[in-house]
């Protein structure tokens, strides 16, 4: 490797994903990620497999966000990961969370993790929460025509924004628009589930504890809906990732305040003996 | 088509020798020191937002004195590399020597080809961990290459400044102390720095994955107290 210098006219700025461009870094092909044990289908469909991240969540609290998500990467009908991880921090103020095919989305956090570091190394500053945002989108954007063949990335972005004094939520479609909510949003297999759990439980200026609770019991009932998103494993104690952005930064809930938080859910039910 | 004169490779190493030498001198000195949690760079710079000390990497810092243009371009040089080879590779592959080597080969190359040596000499200073100590590698305009593992004084008129820590500098030190005795060199006999006047950043690991800290303000000037 040489030292990297540009002429002022050919100078790619902040920007990482321009600059390995130019430098012809290869960026992980999406297209040699996939399942090399299982490459057709469970149903003999002749088409591969991928593995796929299944439902996140993100919800605003008074003092900033909730981001969560669950920990099953499925291969088709099977299972390929129990213990996935699919929120990660973005950088200090912000967290971002992945659904869809597991490959590329992870490379695409890997890849927005250092944008962000980057430009903000570069720059001296760190960029706006919208920037962020935006930035995010582009990847989205440009991961297009591997979302056309069937490998769709959806990520779900939330962070504090230090200007305005709150946190923020953005979703993301196939084609790379973002749009802010003002509440809460899920995506993923489960995430219908996991929304309508939200919008019952949601008020507005929710307290963090309230705010992790209902996020817990969101991906409680993803899970108990839908095949493709795992629920507390309790025998391998596997649990899913909640963490909050607020002014104080990116912290992740510690393990035994989720697991007990499920405990808790699980022995409500049963005391209330309701139908498993 | 006129001739042109002819001049000794010795005359005309030496002359682009001191051109940039008096570019370094005319800026002020910067000194890097290690503590007990890490390594503090101390720099005199009254500007709030033209840094002379700045963050490479996970546990790599850069500083420079001399011409701010100049090193400013080889620290954004030094950031892609970094950030380019922790991406391809994984961020435990970035280190402080290959991009201090790199950097020597830079300055000495352009020393000698170019018509004009870069004015600056600069640091790559890399926190330890339990396998390897505390990196300063002090490079110099012409792609001298030293490494040190105490302190490291970068500038034109160092050797007073140098002989001063030398004197005064102990293993492990709190950081107020190592604070206060280089800023105290830096300063010299007549004049006294205060937080205002000085430029200060850390690395160490209370920092968590980015060993990058500044110290600014009122938790300066507590430490230079």
């Amino acid at each position: 490797m040489t030292l990297p210098f540009f002429t002022p006219l050919d100078d790619p700025g902040p920007d990482f994903a321009g600059l390995i461009r130019r430098l012809q870094v290869p960026v992980r092909a999406p297209a040699s990620i996939g399942s090399s044990q299982a490459p057709v289908g469970a149903g003999g469909s002749g088409r591969a497999e991928y593995r796929h991240g299944t439902t996140v969540v993100a919800l605003r609290f008074a003092d900033g966000i909730v981001m969560a998500g669950d920990r099953r990467a499925t291969e088709g009908h099977a299972i390929a990961h129990r213990a996935m991880e699919k929120v990660f921090p973005a950088d200090r103020f912000s967290a971002v969370a992945i659904a869809g095919a597991a490959g590329p989305a992870v490379e695409m956090v890997r890849l927005f993790q250092t944008q962000l570091e980057h430009y903000e190394k570069v720059e001296g500053a760190v960029l706006s929460l919208e920037g962020k945002a935006n930035q995010l989108g582009q990847m989205v954007r440009e991961h297009l025509p591997m979302a056309m063949q069937g490998l769709a990335v959806v990520p779900l972005f939330a962070g504090y924004d230090l200007a305005r004094g709150t946190g923020r939520i953005f979703t993301y479609d196939v084609t790379g628009g973002h749009y802010e909510e003002t509440e809460h949003n899920a995506t993923g297999s489960g995430g219908r589930d996991a929304r309508t759990t939200i919008k019952l439980g949601y008020r507005m200026g929710m307290a963090r504890d309230d705010a992790v609770e209902l996020a817990v019991q969101a991906l409680f009932e993803a899970a108990d809906e839908d095949s493709a998103t795992g629920g507390p494993d309790l025998v391998r104690g596997i649990y899913p990732l909640v963490a909050t952005v607020t002014a104080a930064g990116f912290e992740a809930v510690t393990e035994e305040e989720v697991a007990l938080r499920f405990a808790t859910l699980i022995e409500r039910r049963r005391v209330e003996g309701r139908e498993p | 088509m006129t001739m042109p004169y002819y001049v000794a490779p010795e005359q005309l190493m030496k002359d682009r020798a001191e051109y940039a030498q008096k570019g370094i001198a005319r800026g002020r000195s910067l000194i890097a020191s290690t503590y007990a949690e890490g390594i503090v760079i101390v720099a005199e710079n009254p500007s709030r937002s033209l840094h002379k000390i700045s963050e490479i990497y996970d546990r790599i810092a850069f500083a420079g004195v001399g011409k701010y243009n100049e090193f400013d371009q080889l620290r954004v040089s030094g950031v892609r590399h970094a950030d380019t080879k922790g991406y391809a590779y994984s961020r435990e592959d970035v280190d402080a020597r290959s991009l201090a080597n790199l950097y020597a080969q830079y300055l000495g190359q352009v020393f000698t080809h170019e018509m004009k040596p870069l004015e600056v000499e600069i640091l790559v200073a890399e926190l330890g961990t339990d396998l390897h100590p505390n990196q300063l590698y002090h490079i110099a305009y012409e792609g001298t290459i030293t490494d040190e593992d105490r302190y490291a004084v970068l500038g034109g008129e160092t050797e007073t400044i140098a002989q001063q820590v030398e004197s005064g500098w102990e293993e492990n030190w709190p950081l107020s102390a190592a604070l206060q005795a280089t800023v105290g060199a830096l300063a010299g006999a007549e004049r006294t720095l205060v937080g205002k006047d000085l430029e200060v950043a850390v690395l160490t690991e209370e920092n968590g994955r980015r060993c990058f800290r500044r110290l600014m303000d009122i938790e300066l000037d507590a430490l230079l107290t």
